[in-house]
C-alpha cells in the first residue's frame, strides 16, 4: 500500500456545524479514501446539504476538524439546485471556475475543455457549447454542471460531491453518469454520491453512510446493506411498493381534454417519458389554458405545485403559513380583508395532515429544508378549491419518507374526486398513476393505464422510434 | 443564439428612424448633416456604457446623470487650469465610484437607494464647484472633440470605436464574462472562488471611467459646463441600455446595443424637430418611441419563445 493510498482525501474528526440552536451537523466522524465512492443518504433534513458545504469549505465547522490530508485542491462539488450563470455559455461557465484561462484567446480551450468533458462523460449529449444556459433544458443544465465538475480546470479532480446529481435527468443519461462515477473511482478518484433514489446508491457505492439528524448512523460496505435495511436505518419505515391498489377510486366524467390527453375525475394521470421530451411543456400550456382566462374570475380550476420551487413556487421572502395561505386569500377574505384566523387555522390544519416539521408557521419558508418547502407547496394547492392539480416534478429532491405522504395524500384526495396530472422524471412515481401518457419528441407516443404501466412499458415507450429511426 | 438576434431590433430601430429622418430632410445624408446629427450622441453613449456596466450586476446607477455634471464642471474648472490636480480629482471620482459599488454589496445596500442618495452628493459638489455656469473646456479636449476625420464624421465614428472596445471588454474578456455572470448567477461566482466584493468594485468602478469620459467628452463639445447639465443622462442612459436588448437583470446586456440605443435616442430628437414638434411634447414623443420599440422587443422574444 502506497502512502497515497493510505491518505483519505477528505477526513472530518467530530465536525458539527450549528445554526443558532438548530443542530445541523452534530457530531461526524467520517473519511474518503481515493478510489472509493461514498453513498450518502439520509432523509431531508438529515444533515447531508450541510455535511457537503463543510467539505467544500462554504462554511467552517462549528467545532470539530475538516482535514484534507491531500490539499484541498481538486476538490469539487456539483450542487443540488442548479448553480451555474444562465446568461452566459456553457463554455463561459466552465471558464468561470478555471483559473488559468485568462488573457487572450481563454474561449477556444474553454470550449474544448468542456466539450471533451462533456463527451467522456455524457457520450452523445447533442450540447452546444456556444449555447446560452438558460436556452438549455433543466436536464442539460444539470449534465454541464455534472461536466464541469468532473473537467480538469487546470488540476485534477480528485473528490467530486454529487449532490442529487440525477434528480433532473432521465434514466438513460443517469445511467451514463453512474459508469462514468465508476470508472472515475477505479482511476483513483473519490465521490461522494447523494441520492434519494436507493437504486444509484446501490449501483454506485462503494460504501454507504446513512445520517440521520445530524449524526451518521450507519456506515458499512455497500454490501452489508439491503434496500429495506438502508431504508430501515434512515428511520423512515417505508414500506416499498406501496400502490394503493385499495384504494382504487371511482373514475368519473372527463375534466379535461386537452394536447391529446384527457383525465377524469377522480384519477391521477402521469405524464411521463425521456426529460426534455415536451412533457413539463404540455403540462404548462395546459394549466396555463385552465387558468389564464382572465374573465374567470376567482376560483379557478387547476392549481400547480412547482418542481422547481426557486424559480415558479416558493415566496422567499414569506413566512411558512403565507406561502401556504396565498392561493386561499381570496376564498377566506372577510368584506377583502384577510381573515387571520382563519389563515392560521387552515395553516395549521394543512401542516399536521402533511407534516411539515416546524415549530412555527411564522418562520421564513427558506428555514426549511427542501423537502419540507414542498410540502408547504403541495398544502397551498391541496388547500384551494381547485378540482385539477397540476404537478411539474415535484418529487425533486424529496427525501423517501416524504414521497410515501406525499403518495398517501394524493390518492386521499383524489378519492374525494380530484384530479392529479403527474409530470415526474422517475419511473417510480408515474408507476403510481391511474393513468400514463408516454411522450416522446413532443407527442404522445402511449397511453398505459392500470396494470400496463411498468417500467418496460414505459421506457419501451419513450425509446420505440428512437432506436428505429 | 439568444444573445446574436438580441443586437437585431436596436439596429432596425436606429435604421428605420434614421431612413425615416433622411427622408423627412435629406440634406442631413451628409458629413457635415451626420456630425451634426450624432454629435451628441457621444457623450450619452459613454453614459449609456457607464450605466451598462452597473446594470451588468444587477444594481441599477441613479446618480449617473449628477455625477457626469459634476464631471463636466471638474473639467472645465480644474482639469482646465491646473490639468494635473483635475487628473487627480477625476481618478478620485473614479476610485469613490468603486468604493461606492463595494461599500453596496459589503452591506447588501439596495443601490437604487445608495446611488439616489449619492446624486445628491455629487449635485451639492458641482454646484460648490460651478455656482453659475461657466468655465472653459481644455484646449486638447475641444480639439479632439472638433476633429474632423476624412470620410467618417467624428461622432460615428467614435460610437464604432467605443462599441468595439466595450464589446472587446464585455463580452469577449475574461473579466468581462466573470462580470456578467455575476449578473446572472452571483452564488455560483463566489463559489467558484472570486472575490465578488472585488467584482463589484470593478464593474461600479469602469461605470465610474466612462461616466468620467462622458463628462469630459461633454464639455468638449459645450465649452462650458454648468452644475446641471447632463441630469437626465440617467433616465436617458438607463432608456439607452434598454433599447440596446440589455435586461435590468440577469446580466443580459450588449454593449454595442447599448451604443446604438443611445444613437437611437439622440436621432430621435433630431427627427421629432424635424417634425416641427413643440419641445413641449418632444419628451413624451420620445417616451412613445421608447415604448414603441420596447413593445415590438416584447412581441419579438414572445415569438421566439413560442417557436
Amino acid at each position: 500500500m502506497t502512502v497515497l493510498e493510505s491518505n483519505p482525501v477528505v477526513a472530518l474528526r467530530d465536525a458539527a456545524k450549528h445554526f443558532g440552536p438548530v443542530k445541523a451537523l452534530n457530531g461526524v466522524s467520517l473519511s474518503v479514501a481515493p478510489g472509493e465512492c461514498l453513498g450518502l443518504v439520509g432523509h431531508n433534513g438529515a444533515g447531508k446539504s450541510t455535511l457537503v458545504n463543510l467539505i467544500n469549505g462554504t462554511f467552517a465547522p462549528s467545532s470539530g476538524e475538516v482535514a484534507f490530508p491531500l490539499g484541498q485542491q481538486g476538490v469539487r462539488s456539483v450542487f443540488q439546485e442548479l448553480s451555474l450563470c444562465p446568461n452566459l455559455t456553457v463554455a463561459e461557465n466552465l471558464s468561470i471556475s478555471h483559473p488559468d484561462l485568462r488573457g487572450f484567446g481563454w474561449r477556444r480551450p474553454a470550449r474544448a475543455e468542456i466539450q471533451a468533458s462533456l463527451d467522456t462523460v455524457f457520450p452523445d449529449h447533442g450540447i452546444d457549447t456556444d449555447a446560452e444556459v438558460d436556452r438549455l433544458t433543466i436536464a442539460e443544465r444539470q449534465m454541464v454542471e455534472i461536466a464541469i465538475g468532473f473537467a480538469p480546470r487546470g488540476g485534477t479532480p480528485r473528490l467530486v460531491i454529487l449532490d442529487e446529481p440525477t434528480s433532473s435527468l432521465d434514466e438513460g443519461i443517469a445511467r451514463q453518469l453512474l459508469s462514468h462515477v465508476r470508472a472515475f473511482c477505479a482511476a483513483g478518484g473519490a465521490v461522494i454520491f447523494i441520492s434519494h433514489m436507493l437504486g444509484e446508491i446501490f449501483a454506485v457505492a462503494s460504501r454507504i453512510v446513512v445520517l440521520k439528524d445530524g449524526k451518521v448512523v450507519a456506515d458499512r460496505p455497500a454490501a452489508a446493506f439491503s434496500r429495506q435495511g438502508l431504508v430501515d436505518a434512515m428511520g423512515h419505515v417505508a414500506a416499498e411498493g406501496t400502490q394503493a391498489a385499495a384504494a382504487q377510486t371511482q373514475i368519473g366524467e372527463v375534466v379535461i381534454r386537452a394536447e391529446g390527453l384527457e383525465a377524469r375525475r377522480g384519477e391521477v394521470v402521469g405524464l411521463s417519458g425521456l426529460a426534455g421530451h415536451g412533457q413539463a411543456a404540455a403540462l404548462a400550456r395546459l394549466y396555463l389554458s385552465q387558468t389564464s382566462d382572465w374573465r374567470a374570475g376567482r376560483g379557478a380550476r387547476a392549481v400547480f405545485v412547482a418542481g422547481d420551487r426557486p424559480r415558479d413556487g416558493v415566496l422567499p421572502l414569506w413566512s411558512i403559513l403565507r406561502n401556504m395561505s396565498i392561493s386561499v386569500l381570496g376564498r377566506d377574505a372577510n368584506g377583502g380583508m384577510v381573515d387571520k384566523d382563519a389563515e392560521r387555522r387552515l395553516a395549521e390544519d394543512w401542516r399536521k395532515r402533511i407534516g411539515i416539521r416546524t415549530d412555527d408557521l411564522t418562520n421564513p419558508i427558506l428555514s426549511l429544508s427542501g423537502g419540507n418547502q414542498q410540502k408547504v407547496l403541495f398544502a397551498r394547492a391541496l388547500a384551494s378549491d381547485a378540482d385539477i392539480i397540476v404537478m411539474d416534478d415535484p418529487m425533486r429532491g424529496v427525501d423517501v419518507g416524504t414521497k410515501q405522504d406525499v403518495y398517501a395524500i394524493i390518492r386521499a384526495e383524489a378519492a374525494k374526486g380530484r384530479t392529479f396530472l403527474w409530470y415526474s422524471t422517475e419511473t417510480e412515481e408515474v408507476c403510481q398513476c391511474d393513468r400514463v401518457f408516454v411522450f416522446r419528441n413532443n407527442e404522445i407516443s402511449a397511453e398505459l393505464t392500470g396494470a400496463q404501466i411498468t417500467e418496460e412499458k414505459i421506457l419501451e415507450a419513450s425509446f420505440e422510434m428512437m432506436e428505429a429511426s | 443564439m439568444q444573445a446574436r438576434y438580441r443586437i437585431l431590433l436596436p439596429v432596425i430601430s436606429l435604421v428605420v428612424l434614421l431612413g425615416m429622418t433622411f427622408w423627412m430632410q435629406p440634406r442631413a445624408m451628409s458629413y457635415f448633416g451626420l456630425n451634426l446629427l450624432f454629435n451628441l450622441a457621444v457623450p450619452i453613449a459613454l453614459a449609456t456604457i457607464a450605466q451598462m456596466m452597473v446594470i451588468m450586476v444587477n444594481d441599477i446607477d441613479l446618480s449617473l446623470g449628477a455625477f457626469v455634471s459634476l464631471v463636466a464642471c471638474v473639467t472645465a474648472t480644474w482639469l482646465n487650469d491646473t490639468p494635473l490636480f483635475g487628473a487627480l480629482i477625476l481618478l478620485g471620482l473614479i476610485a469613490s465610484y468603486a468604493l461606492m459599488g463595494a461599500v453596496i454589496h459589503m452591506l447588501e445596500l439596495p443601490a437604487i437607494v445608495v446611488t439616489l442618495g449619492m446624486s445628491f452628493v455629487w449635485g451639492g459638489l458641482a454646484l460648490f464647484l460651478l455656482p453659475t455656469p461657466g468655465g472653459a473646456s481644455p484646449e486638447w479636449i475641444r480639439s479632439l472633440m472638433t476633429l474632423k476625420p476624412p470620410m467618417v464624421p467624428l461622432a460615428v465614428l467614435a460610437a464604432v470605436i467605443v462599441a468595439a472596445l466595450t464589446h472587446m471588454l464585455v463580452i469577449r474578456s475574461k473579466i468581462g464574462t466573470v462580470l456578467r455572470g455575476l449578473g446572472g448567477n452571483a452564488r455560483s461566482i463566489a463559489r467558484a472562488g472570486w472575490n465578488v466584493t472585488a467584482l463589484k468594485a470593478t464593474a461600479y468602478g469602469l461605470s465610474g471611467l466612462f461616466g468620467v469620459l462622458s463628462g469630459m467628452a461633454l464639455v468638449g463639445l459645450t465649452t462650458s459646463a454648468d452644475a446641471n447639465i447632463a441630469l437626465r443622462y440617467t433616465l436617458l442612459s438607463i432608456a439607452g441600455v434598454i433599447l440596446g436588448g440589455g435586461e435590468f437583470t440577469g446580466g443580459k446586456v450588449s454593449p454595442v446595443g447599448a451604443v446604438i440605443g443611445a444613437l437611437t435616442l439622440t436621432l430621435a430628437a433630431s427627427f421629432l424637430s424635424f417634425l416641427r414638434l413643440s419641445p413641449d411634447w418632444q419628451i413624451g414623443a420620445q417616451g412613445a418611441i421608447l415604448i414603441l420599440v420596447l413593445t415590438a422587443r416584447l412581441l419579438f422574444s414572445r415569438k421566439g419563445a413560442a417557436t
